[in-house]
């Protein structure tokens, strides 16, 4: 199986090749959604709630309709029963569903809602027209905050389900209640993992075009998911599956934000069917910030149970995570993601898992890069430093004494998950040499006993994750409605050219050149004559789509094993056509020959015309070479890794500097370092940005206050270091290619390395905790919570 | 409607705009070039970058009218006309300064100016000189990498 991998000549994978897709994106010749024009285009805007909570009385949209250029202005009444949206894993069996309109009908439920939608002949035109159209609101109580939300008589945000609780799921894991009787310590600390908004540089858009060839509708859009959205699609909208086409072209980043199936593409689809025209539309940022949902946003209120030798027992988690004012595609499973994770990398005897799912009037939330895991992570790599601190022991020795040792995989963890290899003690190695840790520690006790008031902290964060979200068997106990396999065919054409069409939908993790590499190591074709086709229901006929780093983790076994088959397909030919038993055909960077008489040869390329002529196959074959499969994944991959941050903090104005990153990450087998490397600096900067910078703000009206890129703020260069990255390499062994996932790591391990790192460094002033974002303002705050004598 | 005349990547454009136009949409929608992108609508995030006579402008903060009788640059021309690239497109490939792209062409071109005012920048000075820049995916590291490798390249070119 592996033979093609370990070849020495030349070997594309683990080759940080340069990547193909960068000559368009450098020249200007990139695809964007936004950058399709059709003619006859009619252009779509949102009128949107200026409120959160409110009764529609009354719509007039009479001056607008008077406008020219304007073509037609939709309300509710005009669509009643279509939904915007839809949510394909209700986690519990008596979850409350809510039903999310595609235009609301009735009431406005969040700040940033669709009350009307203009079409107009242009873009300035439609959105001149918002402002002519006059809606008569009945202000309804707004719902902020989830504990107020689940208190009797609090407003509603679904009159009709008579509460704010959207569910709660439970898992008990082991007998919690028994080993905290036996622990000497219940480490008890509440953190908030703050609401943020994901912000892919390019905003959403989408054109739709009626019927046209095959009597099929085409949309383009800027999504993570044109396969997944496709069904949905047609679910919602009645439209038949297959007149419908979905079209992910170039796409700006997504980071979950376009994990979904929103209102803008479902009224799209419609309007284009109806009206017979394109219909397009394009989010401005400001847009954004409230109608794309938003991520994380939990109250997590933890419980270590330990012993005074700094022996972790068990842990209790119990979460409140808001909703927002509907489900969509996963957002009540979007914490539960994390769910199995809540133990990190340590043995425990017990886990107690409990999650509250609360619908507040705000945007609802759904993955953002990491969902969940990131939330796990900061729960457990800083309720482990403040045990530490409270037991004494230095957190590094802390966590060496309760992580699951090298020699001890594959090992079952508490939450019923086995995690197949990792090698914490040789990730963590690496970090602290190339961190200077002790160093750093000598230096941080001469700043605190000089008195500094600009002192040092060290954070730490040895984390791991789970990736290729997952098999099938598992979604579906999990109760989502999707499997989790992923599909490859690789089609060798007659002039000898390569096509590998996937059903992974890449956007900027660099497919193209990763799939490449892969598939030419199996089928020994250069990565030149290889090319990658996705993002296309016509051209791309199955896939799962790419999110939860499930890319490379399932896609990339899918590409082996077409891979695979087409070279074994290739070699009955050319055992044919060289008279030679295919037992004693042996192929090698592209070429078959006889075994023993290396002049009988040919290549691949050339029996790919040979299966197009088919003039002289063997009996019975059919014609043509392709290689095709569909995987199911195994299991999960567990990436881990050691991240080390030096943060300096001034303690008067409760600024906070990153000094120092260490990132030591462990995702197996590289099939292109450059890009692992490139996707964990990305991930630490929106880690890091959770930490330091970024959070959604809401009054208690119910209105955003970071609405704009102005208020919302994304780190610059400026923000932000150069980082000291380096990988250990334990390959998988549930992944026929050793590789685990890289995605998500970076945004994952750095969030609490960070605010570890702000309060080692506040610790002697007795901070226990800095709420996120690590803002002077914050950070502050707690310095002075802590020295009136209260926990921070 | 207002007549515009401007050079735009080496060749003479004229429109009739309204006041209002922004130039971003003057290129994307009129001239149809694309390759600039719009990211933000507080000028905020630079992904529209252009040089105006040479100078970076966020095309998204400027009116079609303010550069009538002016020379716009855009991703779109910055490469020769015999198809070599320029260094900082260059740089970027080599050092995996993008991922997704979409900040790219505005990142290039603020390269492009950063450079041409100090052509042998510091980290510190290239973080800061791209201060107007916002990238989601690459954390910035190779970004910052890719402009001093620019730089150096440019510099020997010189020399």
């Amino acid at each position: 199986m592996t033979e093609t991998l370990m070849r020495t000549d030349g070997a594309a994978i683990g080759r940080a090749d340069r990547r193909k897709e960068d000559a368009r994106l450098l020249t200007g010749r990139t695809n964007w959604t936004d950058n399709i024009q059709l003619p006859g285009t009619l252009h779509m805007a949102c009128l949107r709630s200026s409120m959160a909570h409110a009764k529609i009385l009354g719509i007039d949209a009479s001056a607008a309709l008077a406008l020219e250029g304007v073509v037609h202005v939709y309300t509710g009444k005009d669509f009643p029963e279509l939904p915007g949206s839809t949510c394909v894993w209700p986690v519990t069996d008596d979850i409350k569903m809510s039903h999310y309109p595609a235009i609301c009908v009735d009431e406005v439920k969040y700040a940033g809602d669709v009350v009307a939608v203009v079409l107009a002949t242009d873009k300035y035109t439609a959105i001149d027209a918002l402002d002519l159209i006059d809606v008569d609101y009945e202000h309804l109580e707004a719902v902020v905050d989830m504990e107020e939300a689940l208190k009797p008589g609090s407003p509603l945000v679904h009159s009709d389900m008579g509460t704010n609780q959207c569910y709660v799921a439970k898992m008990p894991c082991g007998d919690y209640a028994a080993v905290s009787a036996k622990a000497d310590r219940i480490v008890k600390r509440r953190f908030i993992n703050q609401r943020l908004i994901p912000n892919p540089m390019e905003p959403r858009a989408v054109v739709a075009a009626p019927r046209g060839m095959s009597d099929e509708l085409t949309i383009w859009t800027a999504t993570q998911i044109p396969h997944v959205l496709r069904v949905l699609l047609a679910l919602l909208t009645g439209i038949p599956e297959n007149h419908i086409r979905v079209i992910a072209p170039d796409v700006g980043g997504g980071f979950g934000a376009k994990l979904q199936i929103y209102r803008e593409e479902v009224l799209a689809l419609v309007l284009a069917e109806k009206i017979g025209k394109p219909i397009k539309w394009t989010e401005t940022r400001s847009e954004h910030m409230v109608a794309t949902h938003h991520g994380r946003d939990q109250i997590q209120d933890i419980e270590l149970a330990v012993t005074n030798d700094g022996q972790i027992l068990g842990m209790k988690v119990d979460l409140m995570a808001d909703m927002g004012a509907y489900l969509q595609i996963i957002t009540p499973g979007t914490p539960l993601l994390g769910m199995f994770m809540y133990s990190g990398i340590y043995k425990m005897q017990a886990l107690d898992f409990s999650c509250t799912g609360v619908y507040t009037t705000k945007t609802p939330t759904d993955a953002y890069r990491g969902a969940g895991r990131p939330e796990s992570t900061y729960a457990i790599e800083r309720i482990v430093d403040e045990a530490a601190a409270e037991l004494g022991i230095e957190p590094m020795e802390f966590r060496k004494k309760n992580w699951i040792k090298h020699e001890e995989f594959p090992y079952t963890q508490i939450a019923g998950l086995t995690y197949d290899t990792g090698n914490y003690e040789a990730a963590t190695t690496r970090a602290l040499e190339l961190f200077g840790y002790d160093e750093l520690r000598a230096e941080q006790v001469a700043r605190r006993a000089s008195g500094d008031t600009v002192q040092l902290g060290i954070g730490i964060s040895t984390f791991t994750e789970m990736c290729g979200l997952a098999p099938s068997r598992t979604l579906g106990a999990l109760k989502y409605v999707a499997g989790g396999w992923e599909h490859c065919t690789i089609r060798a054409l007659p002039t000898g050219k390569i096509e590998l069409i996937t059903g992974t939908s890449p956007h900027g993790q660099g497919h193209e050149t990763a799939w490449s590499q892969i598939a030419s190591d199996i089928i020994g074709i250069p990565v030149e004559d290889i090319e990658v086709v996705h993002g296309d229901t016509g051209r791309a006929p199955y896939g799962m789509d790419t999110y939860g780093s499930r890319s490379l983790a399932v896609g990339g076994q899918a590409i082996k094993l077409a891979g695979e088959r087409l070279v074994e397909k290739a070699r009955l030919i050319a055992a044919h056509q060289l008279e030679a038993s295919p037992d004693d055909i042996e192929f090698a960077a592209g070429t078959y020959s006889v075994k023993g008489d290396p002049e009988k040869s040919t290549t691949l390329q050339a029996i790919a015309f040979e299966a197009f002529t088919a003039h002289n196959l063997p009996d019975g074959m059919e014609p043509t070479l392709s290689g095709e499969s569909t995987v199911d994944p195994m299991d999960f991959s567990y990436p881990h890794g050691t991240h080390l941050a030096a943060m300096e903090v001034d303690t008067e104005t409760g600024k906070v500097t990153l000094r120092k990153y260490v990132a030591v990450d462990d995702c197996g087998i590289q099939i292109n370092p450059m890009i692992v490397e490139g996707q964990v600096h990305g991930g630490l900067a929106q880690g890091i940005a959770q930490a330091m910078y970024e959070g959604a703000l809401y009054d208690n009206d119910g209105n955003l206050l970071t609405g704009s890129m102005g208020d919302y703020l994304l780190p610059s260069a400026a923000d932000l270091p150069s980082f000291i990255t380096d990988r250990t390499v334990t390959p998988s062994t549930t992944h026929p290619l050793g590789t685990k996932g890289i995605g998500e790591a970076g945004a994952i391990a750095s969030t609490p390395a960070i605010i570890n790192g702000v309060v080692d460094a506040l610790r002697p002033m007795g901070v226990t905790d800095v709420f996120m974002p690590a803002s002077p303002q914050n950070v502050w705050r707690a310095i002075q919570t802590a020295k009136n004598g209260g926990a921070a | 409607m207002t007549h515009i005349g401007v050079t735009v990547d080496g060749l003479h454009r004229l429109g009739d705009v309204e006041p209002r136009l922004l130039l971003v949409h003057w290129l994307r929608e009129d001239l149809g070039l694309v390759g600039t992108p719009i990211g933000c609508d507080t000028s905020n995030c630079g992904a529209c970058t252009v040089l105006v006579d040479g100078r970076s402008v966020k095309s998204c903060s400027v009116l079609a009218v303010q550069v009538d009788g002016r020379e716009v640059t855009t991703i779109q021309g910055l490469t020769k006309e015999d198809g070599e690239w320029h260094p900082v497109q260059k740089a970027f490939k080599e050092c995996h300064g993008l991922q997704c792209g979409y900040c790219t062409p505005g990142m290039v071109m603020a390269s492009v100016d950063l450079l041409s005012e100090n052509p042998d920048p510091t980290e510190e000075e290239i973080r800061n000189g791209l201060e107007g820049n916002l990238c989601r995916c690459t954390g910035y590291h190779n970004i910052v990498k890719a402009v001093a490798a620019a730089a150096a390249e440019m510099k020997g070119a010189s020399s």
